[in-house]
């Protein structure tokens, strides 16, 4: 068997069925292999896109997405989606072409170190030397990039290793010294934190993408309505408490709602589970949720106590640990009415601090075009984003209820990522409606992927909420940069439904907000590829929004006037 | 405050470029650092010292720990362990002074590994804190050059 097949046999192993990728000179005996195989190949229209839409179908399925590329351009080109996996722990695996064995290190044609480039940025890289090697590498990999906190693995395979004839035995028991995630919480903390949740009169749960990772919904809901505690979610986090119960908080952070920054601020007792304590959460460190004990469970003890000490630190799968810890809630004494003053404290927050927007006149507000969305798909939809304004009032304005319903760049913030993960999603959830919120910004970054969704007729519809701006980057200028709009403006715009058209998608101008609700309905409806070119009120910020280095509590917009 | 690390890594090919560029991104500086194989062919064993606070260091080394190549990681208890580096001194010395440089080295047990007309090269092992001695004594006579190895360290007793 030739290396190149056995590379085939080793996806088959790990139970891959389809690959994202682009061909190139150093790929070309893997690509012949494939030819023959029943791996179902999405030919992408750059590589970017590629590794974006195995990040796309890897949040929505939670299997491991794999992309494909050739040595040199083509590797170098998926090292933003890479780093993306990375930043949002996605399992993924990434395979590249690498020059002839013999050739390494002597600035060959199509060379780059694309293990060292990417160093910084996977989970865990291979280059691999003896054709041998690649089934035990490939289950290796797969291993790695799906358990513990998952993240990307790259294989990078020179021409010469996929051509040599080798005696191909399937991968025997895995071997690694090094790697042994620690899944079971320690039962001592465990118990601390029980008895940490029983005795707490203003506890808040924070949880984070940790939670859709391990699979830990039901258990995070069965303690948040056991002991009547609010939950406050990381963007990552969306879906994983289902928003329209009354105990959700929504998201919380620079972006989050009043409530939940409030809630989190006065808390007595801080749960995270699953998240990480960003900088985009935390706000000003010294003072988050200062009057707080802190519990946090993660699957990665380097995320404890990294930016925020912790008292109570548990290293486990969420699940796991939550299970412990409902077990142990359900043995003790509790008082029902322990937090009721607190609840009625937090509907205050929320009746004084709901989330809002001024409709204006003769303008399309970008929030009612999510909640539009939002009403049409009924909160069941997909919604993939890339950065900025439209991605927060995605999060904002539209309901999350499931986990596994949205997928955004949270940690890279990588505009461009979002219409290509939808792609990505709507391949491994064909029965579900795939929406891409996308900002006329972002859409241009892998508009060329329209091509690849036109092609294999993947119907998802792309809403772009067009305001003529990098709005984000406009809004901080407004607020911080004296209104100096230096290069946010986007001056020349294509005409996007005119794009879809040459590109053999539906495309619809939207001007008018009496059309937005119909223009969302048809796309849908066509069960083609489509994009919505909504013209959205130009200047519109998102509200609230924390100051970078301010408290979290210290939020501008935050007030209904 | 100054830590040497004791870390046990799969001896496998991107291990060090991986374990050092750790390292660099999280803006810490690598004093000395020295490898080589363990008891064991497959594993290999690399000293590292870095000047840090508590903090960062037990940052650092939680994510050494997300290495898959990397065993295990000892912050050795200076109390608790014997460490050694060696150093190769090329220094000046002719007939007249040669005399002078030898009893030198003989008081802290260095040996001489060449001599020529206008130089001698001496082989000193021991602590970090002795071979800097020596060098400062020797400095006067003119030093050539240094060669140091990183600091090796084991924990003192049976384990």
């Amino acid at each position: 068997m030739k290396g190149s097949e056995a590379i085939i046999e080793s996806l088959k192993a790990a139970g891959v069925e389809v690959v994202f990728g682009l061909p190139g000179g150093m790929v070309i005996p893997l690509y012949d292999a494939l030819y023959d195989s029943d791996l179902k190949h999405f030919l992408v229209r750059h590589e970017q896109g590629a590794a974006h839409m195995a990040d796309g179908y890897a949040r929505a399925t939670g299997k491991v997405g794999v992309c494909v590329a050739t040595s040199g351009p083509g590797a170098t080109n998926l090292v933003t989606g890479i780093a993306n996996a990375y930043m949002d722990s996605t399992p993924m695996v990434a395979i590249t072409g690498q020059a002839r064995s013999d050739l390494i290190g002597t600035d060959a044609f199509q060379e780059a170190d694309i293990t060292g480039i990417t160093e910084p940025i996977v989970k865990h890289s291979y280059l691999i030397k003896n054709p041998k090697d690649i089934p035990r590498i490939f289950k290796e990999a797969f291993y790695i990039a799906s358990t513990g906190r998952p993240g990307p693995v790259l294989i990078d395979i020179p021409s010469d290793i996929q051509l040599a004839d080798i005696d191909y035995k399937p991968a025997g028991k895995i071997n690694l010294p090094g790697y042994k995630p620690t899944l079971k919480g320690h039962k001592k903390q465990i118990l601390s934190a029980a008895k940490a949740i029983a005795a707490a009169e203003k506890p808040v749960i924070y949880a984070g993408g940790g939670i859709i990772t391990a699979g830990a919904e039901k258990e995070l809901m069965a303690i948040a309505k056991l002991m009547k505690i609010p939950v406050t979610t990381t963007l990552m986090g969306l879906g994983c408490f289902p928003e329209n119960n009354d105990l959700s908080l929504g998201m919380l952070g620079m972006h989050g709602t009043g409530y939940a920054n409030y809630a989190v601020t006065h808390s007595d007792l801080l749960i995270g589970v699953g998240a990480r304590f960003d900088d985009r959460v935390t706000g000003k460190l010294a003072t988050f949720a200062k009057h707080a004990r802190k519990i946090h469970i993660d699957m990665d003890p380097a995320e404890i106590s990294k930016n925020v000490a912790i008292d109570i630190p548990i290293v486990g799968d969420a699940r796991d640990v939550l299970a412990g810890i409902l077990a142990e809630l359900k043995t003790m004494k509790r008082e029902p009415r322990k937090t009721a003053a607190w609840l009625d404290q937090v509907i205050a927050w929320k009746k004084k601090h709901p989330l809002h927007f001024k409709d204006e006149k003769g303008s399309i507000m970008p929030q009612y075009v999510i909640e539009e969305i939002n009403r049409i798909t009924r909160s069941d939809a997909i919604i993939c984003t890339d950065v900025g304004q439209h991605q927060m009032w995605s999060a904002l304005f539209y309901t999350h209820v499931k986990p596994r319903h949205f997928v955004s760049s949270g940690g890279l913030g990588t505009m461009g990522f979002g219409f290509p993960a939808a792609i990505g999603a709507k391949v491994g959830c064909p029965d579900k409606t795939v929406i891409d919120v996308a900002g006329d910004g972002s859409f241009q970054m892998n508009i060329q992927e329209l091509a690849t969704a036109v092609c294999y007729d993947i119907p998802v519809v792309v809403c772009i909420l067009n305001n003529g701006f990098l709005g984000m980057v406009r809004q901080w200028q407004e607020l911080f940069w004296n209104k100096r709009y230096s290069a946010t403006v986007i001056e020349c715009q294509p005409d996007f439904a005119a794009v879809a058209d040459a590109y053999g998608a539906l495309g619809i101008e939207i001007t008018d907000k009496k059309d937005v609700g119909d223009a969302i309905r048809t796309a849908i409806k066509a069960k083609r590829p489509a994009v919505l070119d909504f013209h959205v009120k130009q200047e519109e910020n998102v509200f609230p929004m924390v100051p970078a280095g301010k408290s979290i509590d210290e939020m501008i917009g935050g007030h209904k006037s | 405050m100054k830590h040497t690390l004791s870390v046990l890594v799969e001896n496998k090919p991107g291990v060090l470029a991986r374990v050092a560029g750790l390292f660099a991104r999280r803006g810490f500086n690598i004093n000395s650092l020295a490898v080589g194989i363990t008891e064991d062919p497959d594993i290999s064993r690399m000293t590292i010292t870095v000047d840090a606070e508590e903090h960062p260091i037990e940052q650092v080394t939680k994510q050494l720990h997300k290495l898959i190549n990397v065993i295990k990681i000892t912050d050795l208890d200076p109390d608790r362990t014997v460490a050694r580096e060696l150093a190769l001194v090329k220094v000046k010395s002719d007939a007249k002074t040669r005399a002078e440089v030898m009893q030198l080295a003989e008081i802290f047990r260095a040996s001489i590994l060449d001599v020529s007309k206008k130089t001698l090269t001496i082989e000193i092992t021991g602590t970090y804190e002795k071979i800097d001695a020596l060098e400062q004594l020797l400095q006067p006579h003119g030093v050539v050059e240094i060669v140091r190895t990183g600091r090796i360290a084991i924990e003192r007793g049976e384990k």
